[in-house]
């Protein structure tokens, strides 16, 4: 296998990690952004997390897995980004710590002060954690400062322009929708109900929000230059998925609903994959500075064992995990003798 | 302040506190997944127990071990930029690998045992288990090859234009003596610290007289095994020296203080040096013994800092290729002192199991043994870290060239701090809820929901 098929394989890889994150995770962090709005009562909240519960530690993995790739196939972007991107990565890290420790640790304590705390800090580490990604994938496509050296010339701030918060934004009000529509397929009653009707004003949200994207998108990156004024049918099909679940949102369908909603949320960020190849950061300061799959990956050789280690155990890894969802496919009931804490 | 110096104390800090939960998640895992294939095979209630009981404080700190993972993966390109780029060809692949064999099969399965008692067939879940604690021991072993390579290099070419390292055998990465005796010593180490909590905790309710029956069965597996993983630690750890002592010689003379070579090589009893740590003021020594640590005999010659030093200098230019010698030193001295003062205790505690554990007048005094393990890996660290300085990768790259050079003083200021308030938040939640359940018993892990409270906002249903 030539260098050059490796590279473009592992592009591939990379962008099938993220996506696998997107979409689970991304129920995960709405799920947790709704949690204090949506439960009432602890048994309430305690059946919203146990929604998520088997499973949100194994959706995360996603993010490592992606993360160790990048590191092992495209050292140099993992280098570039991850410096360059670092107080809003420290921020992202301590979303995820804060987020993380508190589905383990809220129900072990009986005082509400407790409680609320750990509660809030789910939803505020999922919001900060939705927010950030959002900021990060647009800056990708954007482009960002970067020198001669690969080296990220900007700061903070740098990320937080105009373009950058609308891809933030789009991301939390979408993530926001999933979980909704998640917590309507996973929960009964009341509960059910009560997410059908915040998914339904998160959807007005997420389209209002997604279209505004769309119009900056052809303002901010080269999307025009590089994909024309029709981009193709992935953007487009992610559009349209947002549109019509709408439909099946107001009919109560919650299970086209919900594959819509993560058809929107996939086909947009491969979306943005397609804008940035075979580009991995756009430079912003010299288009000759990018950094691309060429000139930011490893060797053939390296690139040919990790390929080998990949296709075992990535479809592996999805077997075992697409068993768990069906073993914990059931409902869950606010009742108390059948939560687990 | 320097950011070099602050990106140093981040690692060294998230690292430490990261490796605090990491062995008794190793080593814990393995006990729930014995005391549940136990219940399975006798239906013995007390088993069932145990695994329920000790299970709850695996999770707890499981979790922190978890939450502060993501941080390692995260730093080598946050912070060490120049180092990942050096390296990436070669040390992203056991990184990656470490994830996807290892982080899915921990997660998933973990999420499964807790979720699944009664919701998946009684086998899946005692499965669940043991897959869980493989999984985690299976990360302790590709991280370890990992850290490894950048201890002792193998399997690469120095790529002519990049001067960077290429990987070309992959064969040698994943059989480097030297994570196999890292990852054979965590896994001891791992089984060694369980013991110790276990015993610990034990002792506390047999001092009691609370749950006799369940904390003395707790008590007698803890003490065998704790003994078994103490001895393992120490024969591994040996093996090491010696391995020390073919590939990172400057990392076995400062942990001896050996400032000049000796032939046979004395092992220092004392040593004490002056405020800079690299000089030494004055010394008891035992000859021979650490000829006898680095290779077996009492005879062979073992380099001193002073000559290695000199012959770095020719090797790789001028600079300090001597380690803080107060740490390693030090560490070394504390590790094994405690690693021997383990495998008495452990000795003594069988001994214990022959008479009636509840009239043990010193058992009110065991609980303190938990802090023991964690005394030993943390200097263990210290020694292995510290030992190969300057070097981040042994003889290839240096940690100052690592450094990732866009970070500005204030960035490091922002994430330091911010790590010290978290880390810190959550080690007061999580040695609360340890403690707490730790003394609440058994009986209170067994009730599921024994700990629902009022609502956090309106009345219970």
């Amino acid at each position: 296998m030539s260098h050059e098929f490796l590279q473009v394989l592992w592009f591939i890889l990379i962008v099938v990690l993220w996506v696998g994150f997107y979409f689970l995770e991304g129920f995960d962090f709405g799920v947790g952004m709704l949690l204090p709005f949506l439960g009432k009562k602890d048994q309430e909240r305690r059946a919203i997390i146990n929604a998520i519960g088997p499973t949100w530690d194994g959706n995360e993995v996603w993010l490592i897995t992606a993360g160790g790739a990048m590191f092992a196939a495209f050292p140099q972007w993992y280098a570039t980004l991850f410096s360059g991107f670092y107080l809003a990565l420290f921020l992202l890290l301590v979303a995820l710590i804060i987020r993380g420790i508190s589905f383990e640790y809220r129900s072990k304590d009986a005082s509400p002060k407790w409680r609320a705390t750990f509660d809030w800090m789910i939803a505020v580490g999922s919001f900060l954690a939705a927010l950030l990604l959002g900021v990060a994938f647009a800056n990708l496509a954007e482009g960002v400062p970067i020198n001669a050296k690969m080296m990220y010339t900007g700061n903070l701030f740098t990320l937080l322009n105009p373009y950058g918060l609308i891809g933030g934004l789009t991301t939390v009000s979408v993530f926001l929708l999933h979980g909704a529509n998640f917590l309507s397929l996973k929960l009964e009653d009341e509960l059910r109900e009560r997410a059908n009707a915040f998914a339904k004003k998160l959807y007005i949200a997420a389209v209002v929000l997604n279209l505004i994207l769309l119009i900056t998108t052809y303002i901010f990156t080269d999307i025009y230059a590089h994909l024309g004024l029709n981009p193709g049918i992935v953007p487009i099909v992610g559009l349209l998925a947002l549109l019509v679940s709408g439909y099946f949102i107001n009919r109560k369908q919650e299970g086209w609903a919900f594959i819509l909603v993560a058809v929107n949320i996939v086909f947009t960020l491969i979306t943005f994959f397609m804008i940035m190849f075979p580009r991995v950061m756009i430079s912003s300061t010299d288009p000759s500075y990018s950094l691309t799959i060429y000139n930011a990956s490893s060797s053939a050789y390296t690139l040919s064992v990790m390929s080998i280690v990949a296709l075992i155990f990535v479809p592996i890894v999805l077997i075992y995990q697409g068993w768990t969802y069906y073993m914990f496919r059931k409902r869950i009931t606010t009742k108390k003798e059948s939560l687990v804490y | 302040m320097d950011p070099l110096i602050l990106s140093r104390w981040q690692f060294a800090m998230t690292s430490i506190y990261h490796f605090l939960f990491v062995p008794l998640t190793l080593g814990l895992g393995w006990f729930v997944a014995f005391m549940q294939t136990r219940y399975y095979q006798t239906k013995d209630e007390t088993f069932h127990k145990m695994a329920k009981f000790w299970g709850k404080l695996f999770l707890i700190n499981f979790a922190m071990g978890v939450v502060t993972g993501i941080v390692q993966e995260f730093q080598f390109g946050m912070n060490w930029s120049e180092y990942s780029r050096f390296v990436g060809d070669i040390f992203g692949a056991p990184l990656a690998i470490e994830a996807l064999l290892a982080f899915f099969l921990e997660s998933i399965f973990l999420g499964v045992w807790i979720f699944g008692e009664g919701k998946v067939p009684e086998k899946v879940h005692l499965a669940a288990i043991w897959l869980a604690a493989i999984g985690s021991n299976l990360s302790a072993l590709w991280i370890l090859l990992a850290n490894g390579w950048m201890q002792h290099p193998v399997g690469y070419v120095i790529d002519p234009t990049t001067g960077r390292p290429m990987l070309n055998d992959f064969l040698a990465l994943i059989t480097n003596p030297k994570g196999w005796l890292f990852f054979g010593h965590t896994i001891a180490v791992g089984l060694a610290m369980a013991s110790f909590v276990i015993l610990g905790v034990s002792a506390y309710h047999l001092a009691r007289k609370s749950n006799v029956d369940f904390f003395k069965r707790s008590f007698q597996i803890a003490a065998i095994v704790g003994l078994v993983a103490a001895l393992l630690v120490i024969i591994d750890g040996d093996e090491q020296g010696k391995y020390v002592y073919e590939t990172q010689p400057m990392k076995m003379a400062s942990i001896e203080a050996l400032w000049n070579t000796e032939q046979p090589a004395s092992f220092s009893i004392l040593t004490i040096g002056d405020l800079s740590g690299k000089k030494e003021v004055w010394s008891l020594r035992v000859p021979g013994v650490t000829s006898l640590l680095a290779c077996n005999n009492l005879t062979c010659a073992v380099q001193g800092v002073n000559d290695i030093q000199a012959q770095y200098q020719q090797q790789y230019g001028p600079g300090d290729y001597i380690p803080l010698m107060v740490f390693t030193y030090w560490g070394f001295r504390f590790m094994i002192t405690v690693g021997f003062l383990m495998v008495i205790l452990a000795v003594i505690f069988l001994f214990a199991l022959r008479g009636d554990l509840t009239k043990v007048k010193w058992m009110k005094w065991v609980p303190w043994v938990i802090v023991l393990p964690y005394i030993a890996t943390t200097s263990g660290w210290i020694v292995t870290e510290i030992g190969r300085q300057p070097w981040i990768v042994q003889g290839l790259l240096k940690v100052q060239d690592a450094v990732s050079p866009n970070l500005t003083t204030v960035d490091l200021l922002i994430s330091l701090i911010g790590y010290v308030v978290v880390y810190g938040t959550l080690a007061v939640a999580d040695f609360y809820l340890m403690k707490k359940y730790a003394i609440l018993g058994p009986d209170a892990a067994m009730t599921e929901s024994v700990d629902a409270a009022p609502s956090v906002i309106g009345g219970q249903d």
